[in-house]
């Protein structure tokens, strides 16, 4: 497929700790399509946010990648992340893939002008026209819903919270990156704010056409945004699929445990089940499938013998023994909840 | 059936310098006994400083708590213990909220004591593996001497919860007191909270941003919808999330994302006037959703500020305060 932009193959990752070496990210593949919106759900620490890192290198000293490749194509040409050069990186690297972290509405110098940030961001990527720097801006403005001659000349104490995230995701997308990873891009932000967040980010989406991933705990948001989702648990890709798929089909006990799991707007009362016990420990984690410990339908085989993923529909792939069982489960999910 | 809890024209604001912020103006609230009541709204409508007042921790600038019937402001010694030792709270933070140089043993003890609800270590300690079985920390003799930081974080949440049990209460205010947990234990905490009404017989307070959250826990209860410092819409739940009354209600419930791919995207936002939230020290006049409503009414909105009150011919059972609504001013939609 030309498609592609992004192919993670088989990246694991450790974390060094006075205590051992924590396995953050195990084994994982993605693979990542011009235009797509993936959404990595998990809990804190299933590794959704290291993972993401690693796409862009920016994991902390203890991290090591162990194993695997992350091949990122543009313009016909294919090369793998993890090999290039310091400078090749600092190049890659909001040009071509751009992260919004958690909170960074937060992120802006509070001394500089937005326009100064701007346009140092630029100047360090190497873009020294200030004319075409000044109009890109005030043109992602626009996009963004900004009032652009005021958010351009304001500090961003200036600005509410609101305001600062939509500026941000401007800032992101500025040097037209074909991927930007957003790490829980709503937290913190008030319903309204939130709503008005994810109609700037798809109608940036369908102007400049790149591709997102998304990290987050909100099963809601996935719903709205993600063409594709992958459940992570315990530093693996559990299952992954099509948006629909994964909610109205899901083929993994922890997905179908944390849909159970999600209070609905609808106009009935609600039947939510909770998933037992806690998220395992990532420096001795259960033998053979790590979710085996909460599993409703685990047996001794998943005791024993770790699953890996295996595609069951077109493109909808789960790491489970007992997929036939949360089928049969489905249903008693509506009906006893 | 008498309010266990009862604000009267409750108002309360803080002093930064010499800007005054009026946080909660003129609220009136009551809540009733084994009643599940919810307070919802965004970051700066009131909801926690209400928690706080309820709670006993803080005092109104004006207006009257009253507890059994009683003004709280007048109860003096036994009384006044015995009221503050039947309402507790549950903090949001379960890592900000216990001491990490104390035990759990410590934690849990400390209000025993000074209440004097046990005589001696022995007690103590029962009575303690006692609270932490009834929050399923068990076997809590492998708990019970253990330090916060030793804990997962579901694990604290659960030891706040039996922190605030320790004194018998009969009402629980929780303040957001699921949302830092993860969302597989969530559910976990919140029917464990649930459960309590029928094993201990407490009323609780539930305040929280999350409306599908607080539609799951108090089903058979109230929510009440606050907006910058005021009780907006406030009904029994099915009424109040399944027929929304007030712009904002309504607003709010359309501009939530859903755990079902289909109904989220199929939804229709209600587009508000404006997004910014004004600050609370510089509120408009009349209703402060005013200046943000899509069905505002000029006149009317921006000169007077409304009074909770049923709407006429809704067969929804809640007061809303909305002008237009409750003296039947016919709505027209603004499209921005």
């Amino acid at each position: 497929m030309t498609d592609i932009i992004l192919q993670v193959q088989n990246v694991s990752i450790i974390y060094r700790s006075p205590r051992g070496d924590v396995r953050a990210t195990n084994n994982v593949s993605l693979t990542l399509r011009k235009g797509e919106t993936i959404a990595l759900i998990g809990e804190s620490g299933s590794g959704k946010t290291t993972l993401s890192l690693s796409f862009i290198r920016m994991l902390p000293n203890s991290a090591r990648v162990t194993q695997g490749t992350i091949l990122y194509t543009r313009d016909g040409v294919t090369r793998n992340v993890l090999e290039l050069s310091d400078d090749e990186i600092r190049r890659f690297r909001w040009s071509d893939c751009a992260m919004v972290f958690q909170g960074a509405q937060n992120a802006f110098n509070p001394v500089l002008k937005i326009r100064n940030q701007f346009a140092d961001t630029a100047a360090a990527h190497g873009y020294r026209d200030k004319a075409w720097v000044k109009k890109r801006t005030l043109d992602l403005f626009k996009l963004v819903r900004l009032d652009p001659q005021r958010v351009f000349d304001a500090y961003p104490h200036e600005l509410s919270g609101g305001m600062r995230q939509r500026t941000l995701l401007a800032l992101g997308v500025m040097l037209d990156p074909q991927v930007v990873i957003l790490d829980e891009p709503t937290t913190a932000l008030d319903i309204l704010t939130q709503r008005a967040i994810i109609d700037v980010l798809k109608a940036m989406q369908q102007a400049l056409h790149f591709s997102i991933i998304f990290i987050s705990h909100d099963l809601a948001l996935a719903a709205e945004m993600a063409d594709r989702v992958a459940t992570m648990y315990a530093g693996e890709i559990v299952e992954e699929g099509p948006v629909d798929e994964m909610f109205y089909r899901p083929l993994h006990p922890y997905t179908l445990g944390l849909i159970r799991s999600i209070p609905k707007l609808n106009h009935e009362q609600d039947h939510l089940v909770s998933i037992p016990g806690e998220p395992p420990n990532l420096i001795t984690p259960p033998s053979g499938c790590k979710f085996h410990p909460r599993c409703q339908f685990a047996t001794e085989k998943c005791r024993v013998d770790p699953p890996t993923l295996v595609e069951y529909e077109p493109g909808h792939l789960a790491a489970c023994w007992h997929t036939d069982k949360v089928i049969e489960a489905r249903p008693a999910a509506v009906v006893q909840g | 059936m008498e309010p266990i809890l009862q604000f009267e024209n409750v108002s309360r604001s803080f002093h930064k310098g010499r800007t005054v912020i009026p946080v909660l103006q003129d609220v009136n609230l009551s809540v009733n006994p084994l009643e599940f009541l919810c307070l919802v709204g965004e970051s700066g409508c009131g909801k926690t400083t209400s928690g706080k007042i309820l709670s006993g921790l803080l005092k109104p600038s004006s207006g009257r708590v009253l507890f059994k019937g009683q003004d709280v402001s007048t109860l003096r010694g036994d009384d006044y213990r015995g009221y503050r030792r039947s309402l507790q709270i549950i903090h949001q933070d379960p890592y900000a909220s216990l001491n990490p140089t104390h035990t759990i043993y410590n934690t849990l003890s400390y209000p025993l004591f000074r209440h004097n609800l046990v005589r001696n270590r022995t007690q103590a300690r029962e009575r303690v593996a006692e609270l932490l079985t009834q929050v399923d920390l068990t076997p809590a003799a492998d708990i019970i001497d253990k330090y916060p930081h030793q804990l997962s974080g579901g694990q604290r949440q659960r030891v706040s919860i039996a922190r605030a049990l320790t004194t018998n209460p009969s009402v629980l205010i929780a303040d957001e007191a699921v949302s830092m947990v993860d969302v597989s234990i969530r559910i976990g905490l919140l029917h464990m909270l649930m459960n309590m009404r029928t094993n201990l017989g407490v009323t609780i307070v539930f305040i929280t941003h999350d409306l599908a959250l607080a539609k799951y826990f108090a089903w058979d209860g109230r929510i009440a919808v606050m907006y910058l410092g005021r009780i907006v819409e406030i009904g029994s739940t099915p009424d109040v999330i399944g027929d929304p009354q007030h712009p904002y209600t309504r607003v709010l419930l359309s501009a939530i994302p859903e755990a079902d791919p289909e109904k989220t995207r199929s939804k229709q936002h209600i587009q508000l006037r404006s997004e910014d939230i004004p600050a609370l020290t510089d509120l408009p006049p009349g209703c402060a959703f005013h200046p943000r409503c899509p069905w505002f009414v000029p006149g009317l909105c921006d000169v007077h500020v409304p009074a909770l009150a049923r709407v006429p011919g809704a067969i929804s059972d809640a007061d809303v305060a909305c002008i237009p609504l409750t003296e039947g001013v016919p709505l027209a939609l603004h499209t921005p």
